[in-house]
């Protein structure tokens, strides 16, 4: 028997219906059975409640840093598993230091005083305001939290390497070998990064998590490092910068970056 | 129609069709004995109430789908803690609560994986303790 139009369309109607329930049924049931993972967290696991902020930003008092100290590098590289390859064409780093002429290469000139000249300073990622990384990453795997840090979910990172082209600063490397076997001292508390991922400063948010300052401020013996709220009207770093001038890398680019260098 | 070589060709077939599936025939009627595994740690020994985050069943089957969750909430989040079904507090973190009890990962996680042929990369990146040690 031929169907007339009118069943034709019931049956075709019918079928719709049962494709479209099954998963919805399905769906639903796997949203109920699955405990509430994603839900309402409590905050700050473990003995110090975390360090919060509006934003986060750093201060560099490159006056006060001593001559070839590289303190800050070696703590943050072992605190965070930062691999040592012994060769600049694999380097990875997360805090680099720079002669001032090479950060700040449209401020300087050749009448600027020695002691500004021979002057090296730590660069870190600056956290920018408006990171260029966030941008252009693919997969999202680097991302800006609501506290400014600018984050890398090493899951996600396919190794595209866009981000670096991106940063005007430098500020990520990528692993082009295993890391594993070139870190001087395994840190069991944070993980290493694989092979194809591109790494990058954090602003230590795995301890401000534990409420603890970044590993470069606490290591730190001449103070020349100063990390805090910007928001905060009250905190070491607003209390710096309102104090004393200071400039930034690259402002004309519109990045906003968060480290701020008093010379 | 004419199959020319008719005979070499459908030889051929038969031959290729039981290369092919004598990993089928090999395997037939045996069954690959499940992995033996301990699983007490002497972390899980001192526990008074040998429980994990969630009951042992949920973990067995979606202990996967947990971990992504933790992943997803301390990466991307910021959150650190776990409220469990029972209201318990847990801190989220692989190698330091996971491991923490299950130290034998070579046990715990390894026997498992292997038998399913599953192979998570969680490993390539997070630490495992005991290596460290």
């Amino acid at each position: 028997m031929v169907p007339t139009r009118r069943e034709f369309l019931k049956i075709a109607g019918f079928s719709a219906i049962g494709l479209v329930l099954p998963p919805l049924a399905t769906l639903t049931g796997a949203q109920a059975g699955m405990p509430a993972a994603g839900g309402v967290f409590p905050t700050a696991p473990g003995p110090l409640p975390a360090l919060r902020a509006k934003r986060w930003a750093m201060a560099v008092d490159a006056g006060k840093c001593r001559p070839g100290c590289r303190d800050c590098i070696i703590a943050c590289h072992l605190a965070h598993n930062v691999p040592d390859f012994g060769n600049p064409k694999d380097d990875v780093h997360w805090i680099g230091l720079e002669r001032v002429d090479h950060v700040f290469p449209a401020e300087a000139h050749p009448r600027l005083p020695e002691s500004i000249k021979g002057l090296s300073v730590p660069v870190f990622c600056n956290h920018c305001e408006n990171p260029p990384c966030v941008r252009v990453c693919p997969t999202k795997a680097t991302f800006q939290r609501a506290d400014g840090i600018v984050m890398m979910d090493y899951h996600r990172c396919i190794g595209c390497r866009f981000c670096m082209a991106a940063c005007p600063y430098g500020s990520r490397s990528m692993n082009y070998r295993d890391p594993r076997p070139f870190i001087p001292k395994i840190n069991a508390d944070f993980p290493t990064r694989t092979r194809g991922v591109v790494e990058k400063c954090n602003f230590c948010e795995e301890r401000l998590a534990r409420g603890i300052l970044p590993a470069c401020v606490t290591v730190c013996k001449e103070k020349a490092l100063v990390f805090g709220d910007l928001e905060d009207s009250g905190s070491d770093v607003r209390r710096l910068l309102d104090g004393r001038f200071s400039i930034r890398r690259r402002p004309d680019l519109g990045t906003g970056p968060q480290i701020y260098y008093l010379l | 129609m004419k199959l020319y070589d008719g005979g070499k060709i459908i030889a051929g077939i038969v031959v290729f069709l039981i290369v092919a599936s004598v990993p089928f025939w090999y395997g037939m009627g045996k069954a690959v004995p499940p992995p033996d595994f301990k699983l007490d740690t002497p972390a899980i020994e001192r526990l008074k109430e040998k429980l994990c985050v969630e009951p042992a069943p949920y973990m067995r089957a979606n202990h996967m789908k947990l971990l992504s969750a933790w992943r997803e909430s301390v990466v991307r989040e910021g959150n650190r803690s776990y409220k469990a079904t029972d209201g318990k507090v847990y801190k989220i973190s692989l190698t330091g609560t996971c491991l923490e009890c299950h130290s034998n990962k070579d046990q715990f996680c390894d026997r498992c994986h292997d038998y399913a042929g599953a192979k998570p990369n969680c490993w390539s990146c997070h630490i495992i303790p005991e290596e460290v040690r």
